[in-house]
């Protein structure tokens, strides 16, 4: 019975959305920095606030009647405060900033954590709640403040991901009002694609196991002990008077692990999706094992590089892919 | 809907902080009805609050339904037990105080805390039933701050500050809402009748009542608060002049006078004196409204008795202002009839033999004139050897001849019954009037304030000729209870004299509590409708009030409206002057877009004002230099730079 209900509700709700745009007031994207103002802040009473409204019209009807006018005095002075506690819930909006919004990475099928970026302006900010993709976070910021609030976003595949409508909302400062405001940032966040789960390695282009023997670097790698058959020269000789036995440096390197180059025209018998997801996953383990890989895709060709950065530029790509 | 109810039910749980201003706000609570409440209820319920609030600090949790279910039993049979009944308002708030106390038991949640404020706030309501002084209305506003700093605490994500402090908020915006609620409290329409019945309040202090005996006064002549405030159109009376007659009792049974309605019309008066004047009586839960010595008419709500006494329409019980005209040189009742001869002259059998035949000794020596008599009375009281005391001794069944030949002291309840039998006795027709006596003259308010200690009782004799006089035989043995007050008599007394200035400053703070109780609680239906009357407008009816109420309330939105609307400038100078300069060119249509830099901007807006370009690339070029060349500016180029910015007038390029 509860899950017809609320479906009910969620699809009038989208539906009133849709139909009478003016009257729910979700606003088109827009770029950030949003500025929160009065045009855009709506204020209603809570639960509590109409329960609370009940108990003054009670205790107005009480006081009438025993014409007691000390209790009327306290209704009014009652009634009045929460009608100025209207004005601060209000306030506790008017003019707070979100600055900006930085996405994290992330793979499809994975949350992506938002770090909304908001500035106090001038007044002090308490009980702020963000609700978004129905999580629901408070916060507080002093005067001048600044605060990075993360939050993170359900993704199901990749490519660019409008974010969703954020609301900002308090009912600052006794919970008899609720003032709210839509924010709905122009802005995209871009998912990964996510890597299968298991497959091939990737083709090399020449697997030649000479590649793999030691070579001596030109560069100095480290110092180690002593062993038997060391060359005299490659004795540090200062840095083993230092020490109590014999340091040798060591210019021998392994070679770097060789790279893989990734092609999106190896794999002529998968689809596009099954393509990017074995991409993605070979990406990834080049990424673990440290080795260099480039990446060749219809639109756009990376050349060698290795690291978080290389890793990010070529997932990225990936998930730009149409 | 389903999914938010769903998850108020396993909300968190309320923090520490919050639940203890909860308690606080039940303890003020406590506190304002502790004064109504019996000892042990008080006592019992603050021990409650205390162990609870022990309890969650030490372990979080719920009382069990095995021990909250008995408590709520056992309250409610205490307060049916001590009560009566329970309904009611002394009952009532009772059981409403335990009922909030015992909510604390079970509150665990912010829904819970909600719940219990709400129910604080009706219960402060509550509290200014039975007191509605200025004090107690004063310290019952202050009794909201808790309960609002509650709500304040069961907000997430609030900014950590010491408890204290927690208050304050509470504080500045009941401040702040106070010309709003003067506002309301004066223009909310009063109702002419109670929608439903009010219950009578059994707190109605007691004051004087329809029958007297000697002894009963001893309560009232030592309780000191305000029995009613008299202001006179004219002249002040003298002291003694100022007798406030309320009950005159006819019937005496040996023991008790008592009145004795005879439904008859009032009694004829020829007035060559009057005063009017204006009382505003303290609730006393009696019908008959105190009048300076005889009235000429009763006031609307009231009718005249046959005695002339004022009978009200209904037993007083909230605070009540009526106006009067009385003589105060008058001849009362010239004749009179039989049947009122008869009745006062009429005396039990068997009693106070030695007393009557005093009397029919009088009679024999001084014949016919009753005059005589009353002054041998008089003389018996001022030259026998009595005393005026608070604490007689106890009197037998023959009252008036132990008094008169045994104990010799007594106060004025005293000397009037024994007056009055003798008077009778002697064949002259006499009656106990009780009522109040003199009163404290405030200066600075113009007005008379009569104590419940003022009472007094005195008697009437009627002479051929005079009709009804006034005799006050307790005048002949302690003329400063007349010429000084009651309080006067009872400092002298019991060696209170040192702190007769605490009495007189007392009486001269009255002054407030009478404008708070004329101008606050006594502002009723009919003083609302006069409220316009400085205007021209003589009926404020309903709907008018209805329309100023609500055209103060736009006003008020409007004054609220523009304070949550202004925003404080920035206080970065540099940063004002460059908005300042944004809006300026925004109106002449070059607006900066969020994208671009002041360089960029500014060099946007020189192109596209090619006559002004001189002048914005040294505007450009300054800010630059105040921004980026300096940690912090001096001041100087700040203010020029402001000022060059103010002198700045876009020109439109005409083209």
């Amino acid at each position: 019975m509860a899950m017809p209900l609320a479906e009910t509700i969620r699809r009038l709700q989208h539906r009133a959305e849709r139909r009478l745009p003016a009257l729910t007031r979700y606003r088109r994207p827009e770029s950030l920095p949003i500025e929160l103002h009065r045009r855009r802040i709506y204020i209603v009473p809570t639960g509590l606030g109409l329960a609370f409204g009940v108990l003054l019209l009670v205790m107005l009807a009480g006081a009438l009647n025993y014409a007691n006018n000390a209790a009327l005095l306290l209704t009014c002075l009652l009634g009045a405060a929460c009608a100025a506690s209207m004005l601060v819930a209000f306030r506790s909006l008017d003019g707070l900033r979100l600055a900006a919004i930085q996405a994290d990475h992330a793979i499809a099928g994975q949350p992506l954590v938002l770090h909304l970026h908001f500035d106090a302006g001038v007044r002090v900010r308490q009980a702020i709640r963000v609700h978004m993709d129905g999580q629901t976070q408070a916060f507080a910021i002093p005067s001048r403040g600044q605060l990075v609030l993360p939050l993170s976003m359900a993704t199901t595949r990749r490519g660019w991901q409008a974010l969703p409508r954020i609301q900002l909302w308090s009912s600052w400062p006794l919970g008899l009002f609720r003032a709210w405001s839509w924010l709905y940032p122009e802005q995209s966040a871009l998912v990964w694609p996510c890597p299968e789960t298991g497959g091939p390695p990737p083709q090399l282009a020449a697997d030649d196991p000479l590649h793999h023997r030691l070579h001596h670097g030109e560069d100095l790698a480290a110092l180690r002990d002593y062993r038997a058959g060391d060359p005299q020269r490659r004795i540090a000789w200062k840095a083993s008077a230092r020490h109590d036995s014999l340091l040798v440096k060591d210019f021998e390197q392994p070679e770097p692990r060789q790279e893989w180059r990734l092609d999106w025209r190896q794999m002529p018998s998968l689809n596009h999706e099954a393509r990017i997801a074995r991409l993605a996953r070979w990406l990834g383990e080049a990424e673990a094992q440290g080795r260099p890989s480039s990446l060749w895709l219809p639109e756009e060709d990376i050349g060698h590089g290795s690291g978080p950065a290389h890793y990010a530029r070529c997932m990225s790509a990936l998930a730009r892919l149409p | 809907m389903i999914r938010l109810r769903r998850t108020s039910r396993n909300e968190a749980p309320l923090d520490g902080r919050a639940f203890d201003l909860l308690c606080i706000t039940t303890a003020v609570v406590l506190g304002l009805h502790a004064s109504h409440l019996p000892l042990w209820l008080s006592a019992a319920l603050a021990a409650v609050l205390g162990l609870r609030w022990w309890q969650r600090r030490r372990q979080p949790g719920r009382a069990p339904i095995y021990l909250k279910l008995p408590l709520v039993a056992l309250l409610a049979a205490t307060v049916i037990f001590h009560y009566g009944n329970i309904f009611g308002r002394e009952p009532g708030s009772a059981l409403a105080v335990g009922l909030l106390v015992l909510k604390l038991l079970e509150t665990e949640t912010p829904r819970d805390a909600k719940v219990a404020v709400g129910f604080a706030c009706f219960t402060l309501m509550a509290a200014l039933l039975s007191d509605q002084g200025m004090v107690a209305t004063f310290i019952v506003g202050l009794g909201l701050v808790p309960a609002l700093a509650t709500l304040r605490a069961l907000q997430p994500a609030r900014v950590a500050t010491s408890l204290p402090r927690e208050l304050l908020p509470g504080l500045s915006l009941l401040a702040a809402a106070v010309p709003l609620s003067l506002l309301g409290f004066v223009l909310v329409p009063r109702l002419d009748s109670p929608l439903w019945g009010a219950p009578p309040s059994a707190q109605a202090r007691t004051g004087l009542s329809d029958r007297m005996s000697p002894g009963d006064f001893v309560d009232l002549l030592t309780d000191d608060h305000p029995a009613m405030r008299v202001s006179f159109d004219q002249t002040l009376p003298a002291p003694d002049q100022r007798y406030f007659r309320a009950y005159v009792m006819t019937h005496y049974d040996g023991r008790r006078w008592t009145t004795m309605p005879t439904g008859q019309p009032p009694a004829p008066l020829e007035a060559t004196e009057s005063q009017s004047y204006r009382i505003t009586l303290e609730p006393n839960g009696q019908q008959v409204l105190p009048a300076l010595d005889v009235p000429l008419e009763a006031p609307p709500q009231a009718r005249l008795g046959a005695n002339r006494e004022v009978i009200g329409g209904k037993p007083v019980q909230d605070p009540l202002t009526y106006s009067l005209r009385s003589a105060l040189h008058y001849r009362f009742q010239p004749a009179l009839d039989d049947a009122t001869r008869r009745r006062s002259l009429l005396l039990p059998a068997g009693f106070n033999p030695r007393s009557l035949a005093l009397a029919a000794q009088w009679r024999e020596r001084y014949g016919d004139r009753d005059d005589a008599i009353v002054q041998a009375a008089l003389s018996l009281f001022h030259d026998g050897g009595f005393n005026y005391t608070l604490a007689p001794a106890p009197l037998g069944r023959d009252a008036v001849d132990d008094f008169l030949f045994a104990t010799h002291e007594g106060f004025c309840e005293h000397y009037s019954s024994a007056f009055t039998v003798l008077m009778r006795a002697a064949g002259v027709p006499a009656r106990v009037v009780t009522g109040y006596q003199g009163g404290y003259w405030n200066k600075l308010g113009q007005y008379l304030l009569v104590r419940q200690s003022d009472a007094h009782a005195w008697s009437e004799v009627w002479l051929a000729g005079r009709g009804w006089v006034r005799v006050d035989p307790t005048a002949a043995v302690r003329p400063e209870r007349v010429s000084l007050g009651a309080a006067a008599v009872a400092a002298s007394q019991s060696g209170w004299q040192g702190l007769n200035w605490l009495q007189d400053l007392r009486n001269r703070w009255d002054v407030v509590n009478r404008w708070w109780s004329e101008g606050v609680i006594g502002f009723d239906a009919l003083r609302q409708r006069g409220l316009l009357t400085p205007f021209g407008v003589r009926d404020t009816d309903t709907t008018t009030l209805s329309v100023l109420l609500t055209i103060g309330s736009v006003l008020f939105a409007a004054l609220g409206l523009a304070w949550a609307l202004w925003r404080r400038h920035d206080a970065d100078p540099m940063r004002a002057a460059m908005q300042t300069l944004e809006r300026k060119l925004a109106r002449a249509g070059i607006a900066r877009r969020s994208s671009e830099g002041p360089q960029h901007y500014l060099l946007r807006a020189a192109r596209a004002l090619p006559a002004q370009r001189a002048e914005l690339d040294l505007l450009m070029r300054s800010y630059l230099d105040l921004r980026y060349a300096y940690a912090v500016p001096p001041p100087e180029s700040v203010r020029g730079f402001t000022q060059a910015v103010r002198d700045f007038r876009p020109r439109h390029v005409v083209k």
